[in-house]
């Protein structure tokens, strides 16, 4: 393989995996203030591409992403407002199975409301062939708004987490919930807060990744599964080192369609999930001690 | 009074008997066909139930274990041994293992016994519940559902993606499984009284082990690691051990009912390794109350039958999705609550359906 050809590779590699690493943070962002994984997550993707997709046939494209992702969000609060209280006695095992069950009625919907059609937005801007040259290899201009778009979520999250005072309600309700609701901290509302965040980037996500990947309904479960190994890979929770571990999974995914066929391409990013959660299950880079206390 | 758990099982057969004898005196015989079909799902969940109701450990890869058992069924059975035939399809030849057929072109194809092959299908399947299960087994609730998610995932595209496996086509020309005499696993029509009867009798067998394992030391182990590892570990009870045991036994479950309902269609395809089947076995348990053997069959046999009529047209998936989330908000304990008193379940393991 020559070098531009690796490079190539790469770049591939780094634009899926900042999508990997957006669905990861949603997973946290849920799983910091609930503690549960919702499995619906990549079902928000999917909803999120497919709405902006019809949204373009009447509005300009910026309106029709920001359309999407408001809908997309709105979908995602009455969820979790809806799943909070509807479950009594939540534990564990039914929230699982709560989500799982959303994830195949959201799959469904869209089935239903859209089709079975692969469908695309357009590039945002320029198209296919206006890739730039980067050290030989080309990189399109859909790949750089991705990275952006990735950049400015977690550049923004970060700030919000650490600077606002919603932000730090929400990691008070991480930390212990009961000693944030004691506080004053409406623990109800910032569960339907993550719940709206976590669906507004997954939108976003859908959105950007549409031109470069094209939508399907049924893209939700391997986008789900994907970013919950990075999740794990970055430690869970931890949405800067989810990033790092997004890209790597990216990497390692599109160097894997060199050796394996390219039917085996999930299979790849799945036996890492597995080799990760049997061997590291606190992340790269978590500590295992930090991760023993957050099982309680 | 000993032989008294086994009243719900003659009146499982009975009941079996009834249908048949009403459907076949109606001319509706061809619902045999998909009671049959649904049966073999039902097994599947109720060795679900076994993991997930008593055990408290979900699996979302009963999907890969089943599909485990049907595609070693349909490669073994459709391998032409007459061809090149080495030193191994010679030895198997001379103990009598091999059995001749001929295809649609009137070719002499020879084949595995299914006998050895359903034997080739526990050990696989056994094999891949160890290295699988043993490592996984000790993950807890999210991580164990995305372990055995990722595994139910690999065996889909494994199956979908191996040139050897059929692709995304699967294998259309499986042989029936002569058991003994005329007894034979086949889905033509000839065969569909005594087919019937065949999958009554292997769930009132797979019923019986479930209910004796359900009530032995093994299965107050089994809701004793529901209730709490630390407390069941203090009494003594091995829990990584109890854990996967009680893994190996569901999924060889799985495996055999897809190795007979394999026979019984002629074929599989990738689409029984998907995740939404295993989604679909999930919902059927939650849905027959968790920790509920007998709900469990019912309901297994009930919504797979409707679902394969047509009952549920282009919602097939989403109503078992509606259905997990229903159970869960309305019923968390299955629809099941009170039984009938040979069906019910001797008092104090309500709480395990929790």
């Amino acid at each position: 393989m020559s070098a531009e050809q690796a490079l190539q590779y790469c770049l591939a590699g780094v634009t899926v995996g900042s999508i990997y690493a957006i669905v990861a943070i949603g997973f946290n962002i849920i799983y910091n203030t609930t503690g549960i994984i919702n499995f619906a997550q990549g079902e928000f993707v999917v909803l999120g591409a497919m709405t902006a997709i019809s949204l373009h046939t009447v509005t300009p494209l910026p309106l029709a992403v920001a359309g999407a992702v408001a809908i997309t969000a709105a979908a995602g609060g009455l969820i979790g407002a809806g799943l909070t209280r509807a479950v009594k006695r939540p534990t564990v095992l039914r929230l699982i199975i709560v989500t799982i069950g959303l994830s195949i009625v959201l799959r469904a919907a869209v089935l239903h409301i859209w089709d079975e059609k692969v469908r695309a937005l357009p590039f945002f801007t320029g198209t296919e062939v206006s890739s730039v040259g980067f050290f030989g290899a080309r990189i399109t201009p859909q790949a750089l708004w991705v990275l952006g778009i990735c950049a400015v979520t977690v550049a923004g999250l970060t700030l919000f987490f650490r600077h606002t005072l919603t932000g730090r309600a929400m990691r008070a309700c991480a930390a212990n919930r009961t000693a944030a609701g004691l506080c004053g901290i409406p623990v109800g509302r910032m569960v339907t807060l993550s719940f709206t965040l976590s669906a507004a980037i997954g939108a976003l996500a859908g959105c950007a990744i549409s031109p470069v990947t094209q939508t399907q309904y049924d893209m939700g479960a391997p986008l789900a599964i994907k970013g919950f190994t990075v999740a794990i890979l970055g430690g869970m929770g931890n949405s800067l080192a989810a990033v790092a571990a997004g890209l790597l999974l990216g990497v390692l995914e599109s160097f894997s369609i060199c050796i394996f066929p390219l039917a085996y391409q999930h299979a790849v990013s799945i036996a890492v999930l597995l080799a990760v959660l049997v061997f590291r299950p606190s992340g790269l880079f978590g500590s295992r001690d930090v991760s023993a206390l957050k099982e309680h | 009074m000993e032989g008294r758990r086994y009243i719900p099982i003659v009146l499982l057969l009975l009941a079996a008997v009834g249908v048949q004898l009403t459907l076949s005196a109606c001319d509706a015989a061809y619902y045999l066909t998909q009671l049959t079909m649904s049966l073999y799902y039902a097994i599947v969940a109720v060795g679900l139930s076994l993991l997930m109701g008593y055990a408290g450990q979900v699996s979302l890869g009963h999907a890969g274990f089943f599909a485990i058992g049907g595609y070693t069924a349909a490669v073994l059975a459709t391998r032409n041994l007459a061809v090149e035939p080495g030193a191994m399809a010679r030895a198997l030849g001379a103990m009598g293992l091999l059995l001749q057929r001929e295809d649609l072109y009137g070719q002499t194809i020879v084949y595995l016994s299914p006998w050895v092959s359903l034997a080739a299908a526990i050990l696989l399947t056994s094999a891949v519940a160890c290295v699988i299960g043993v490592p996984v087994i000790r993950l807890k609730g999210h991580y164990l559902a995305m372990a055995t998610l990722g595994f139910g995932l690999i065996v889909y595209y494994t199956v979908l993606g191996a040139p050897g496996l059929g692709e995304a086509d699967g294998f259309s020309d499986v042989p029936g499984f002569r058991l003994a005499g005329p007894l034979e696993v086949n889905g033509r029509s000839a065969f569909r009284v005594q087919n019937f009867y065949i999958a009554c009798v292997l769930a009132a067998g797979v019923m019986a082990l479930g209910g004796n394992l359900v009530r032995s030391r093994m299965g107050r182990a089994l809701r004793a690691v529901h209730e709490g590892e630390e407390a069941a570990q203090s009494l003594g009870i091995h829990v990584a051990r109890a854990k996967f045991g009680v893994f190996l036994l569901s999924a060889l479950i799985a495996a055999v009912a897809g190795f007979f309902l394999t026979h019984y269609n002629g074929g599989i395809g990738p689409s029984e390794a998907t995740a939404l089947k295993s989604v679909r076995y999930l919902a059927i348990v939650a849905v027959g109350g968790m920790a509920n053997l007998w709900g469990t069959l019912i309901m297994g046999v009930g919504l797979n039958f409707l679902s394969l009529r047509g009952a549920f047209g282009s919602f097939d998936d989403a109503v078992f999705g509606v259905i997990l989330i229903a159970v869960m908000v309305l019923a968390p304990e299955g629809v099941f609550r009170r039984l009938p008193w040979p069906f019910r379940r001797k008092g104090g393991d309500d709480a395990a359906a929790a």
